[in-house]
């Protein structure tokens, strides 16, 4: 309910409590459906047969560790290659205008609300068993090339889904940049890649940082595009559902889920303390 | 000539992630209208497949768009009056407070759908009605109603409005009511918009807090997904395309103006 002044009230609610007021709704939501809730997750992580150290069978055993290798070593080539992409694409959308290039940029950024799910079928669509690259591939190779239910077709998926979210990042730091610096440094005689090395990129260095910081952390926990592909794809996320629901390891499925939300939060908190200094420091 | 090569590769590059992103989503589109898949368009268009759908999910659209609305509510109930004193107090405690409810972003969809699971899981009643869903859905998009009212408060100067209604004689519900709300109008529908998109794509909370009779539509896609023809599944991304469609062009249209007032500041 939105605050109200007490009904009768003879004396004017002073500013200070109204303002009070206005944070309750917020602390009770935020207490009764999230801070509590992950309270519960933490103390669960710990009461198994494991106990405490539930969480340290997060890397001491095997099966967990490799999943947890396999999901950073994925989560960290979805972080390159999108952000390799989407400068290079961002950088040549921003500086050049042709026709159609709204066109092209509306393409780029349409799937931006698709649900994990739906990247998913789009994956299956495209290199699943009835997708169009086996239907290109047969003919030419002589077999079908499928690869959507496996640990490439995560990655591609994970790809499809961020390649929008950066490239827009990506677009608007360009625009921001100062022509100046550019020209100067090409006054001074610096070649392209030069200017590229040296300028461009140093510039971009926030916009960079704070969007591959998200889609690391996305890419670490997203669940719904491994869920549409496979449920054997050895990711944290699935590792996590198949301990909760097929096992039933509710406590190892806890320590696991705190375990991945610390690295999320983590990854994203040290990228906006890098990229709010450079920002200060820039201005 | 050299510079046009450039030009001319970067283009095709930009054209092939382009057509990565597009041709699937094309690709389904057609495949929800069409006849056979496997034989192609040849074998003829039908809504056929979209009238299964829409006999088998009708009851998860419905549900999406309530569970979108009544998130929607909540995250207007709650987010307004508190972007209002977070931006009034300012300090660390605001920022401590912002920090908390912005958290949600990082801590992946999965660890507090299980949270919630652990902690409310007895509560039978709630656990089996869609609130429960709704629980999360506000938990995960309550950040952007916040963060985007408080950024039209970052740019009108509401301290000055306030003080001056205040001057006048307003209460302080007035002043909230009759100046903040209004002047805050920009940013409370970016965040509306944004709020409804993102429920009605919820997944990775909604998969772990649904009952099989509180299904929303991304919960029936995945469903469709694994059981249902291609075709099926395809219509059914379709159905979820043309809801979602309008409300991204929406998204887009006030990011543009956003910008161009920006621009003229």
């Amino acid at each position: 309910m939105a605050p109200r002044p007490p009904a009768g009230a003879l004396l004017p609610m002073t500013h200070k409590v109204f303002v009070r007021l206005c944070l309750l709704p917020l602390a009770l939501v935020a207490l009764a459906f999230f801070l509590l809730p992950m309270v519960r997750l933490v103390i669960t992580g710990a009461t198994g047969d494991l106990g405490l150290s539930a969480y340290a069978a997060i890397l001491t055993e095997p099966r967990y560790r490799a999943t947890l290798i396999n999901t950073v070593v994925l989560a960290a080539a979805t972080t390159a290659a999108t952000l390799a992409i989407s400068i290079f694409s961002g950088l040549f959308l921003q500086r050049h205008r042709f026709p159609g290039r709204a066109v092209l940029v509306a393409m780029l950024t349409f799937p931006l609300a698709f649900p994990g799910v739906v990247v998913g079928f789009m994956i299956i669509l495209l290199a699943g068993r009835q997708g169009l690259l086996g239907d290109i591939t047969l003919p030419l190779i002589g077999e079908k090339v499928v690869f959507a239910y496996s640990i490439e077709g995560l990655f591609l998926g994970y790809l499809y889904f961020s390649i929008p979210r950066v490239i827009l990042t990506i677009m608007a730091a360009v625009e921001k940049l100062d022509p100046a610096l550019e020209e100067a440094a090409r006054a001074l005689g610096a070649g392209p890649w030069a200017i590229h090395r040296d300028v461009i990129l140093p510039a971009l260095e926030p916009a960079i940082v704070a969007s591959g910081a998200i889609v690391f952390a996305t890419a670490m926990g997203a669940f719904g595009t491994a869920f549409t592909l496979a449920t054997n794809i050895d990711v944290l996320p699935m590792l996590i559902y198949t301990e909760f629901t097929l096992s039933a390891n509710i406590a190892m499925a806890a320590a696991l889920s705190v375990g991945l939300g610390l690295v999320a939060w983590a990854i994203l908190a040290l990228a906006r303390q890098f990229a709010g200094t450079t920002v200060a420091a820039a201005g | 000539m050299r510079d046009r090569l450039i030009f001319a590769g970067q283009l095709l590059f930009t054209l092939v992630v382009a057509a990565f992103l597009i041709v699937p989503a094309v690709l389904s589109m057609v495949a929800g209208v069409t006849e056979n898949y496997f034989r192609g368009v040849r074998s003829g268009l039908t809504l056929q497949w979209v009238m299964q759908v829409w006999e088998l999910y009708a009851d998860t659209i419905a549900r999406s768009f309530a569970v979108a609305l009544i998130t929607l509510g909540v995250t207007l109930i709650v987010g307004i009056p508190a972007a209002y004193a977070l931006h009034l107090r300012g300090g660390r405690l605001s920022r401590a407070i912002e920090e908390i409810i912005t958290l949600p972003l990082a801590v992946p969809g999965l660890a507090i759908a299980l949270a919630l699971l652990l902690t409310y899981g007895g509560f039978s009643d709630f656990r089996r009605s869609s609130l429960f869903i709704v629980a999360g859905h506000v938990v995960f998009t309550l950040p952007f109603m916040v963060r985007s009212v408080m950024a039209v408060f970052a740019l009108v100067d509401v301290r000055t409005l306030d003080e001056s209604a205040s001057s006048l004689g307003a209460s302080p519900w007035r002043r909230f009511r009759d100046v903040i709300v209004p002047n805050a109008i920009p940013g409370i529908l970016a965040g509306s918009l944004m709020v409804v998109t993102l429920s009605l794509g919820e997944f990775n909370l909604t998969w772990m807090l649904h009952t099989p009779l509180t299904k929303t539509l991304p919960v029936g896609l995945a469903d469709s997904y694994a059981s249902m023809r291609l075709e099926v599944a395809s219509a059914y991304t379709l159905v979820f395309f043309i809801m979602i469609i309008p409300l991204l062009v929406a998204m887009q249209v006030f990011a543009d103006r956003a910008s161009h007032q920006g621009a003229r500041r």
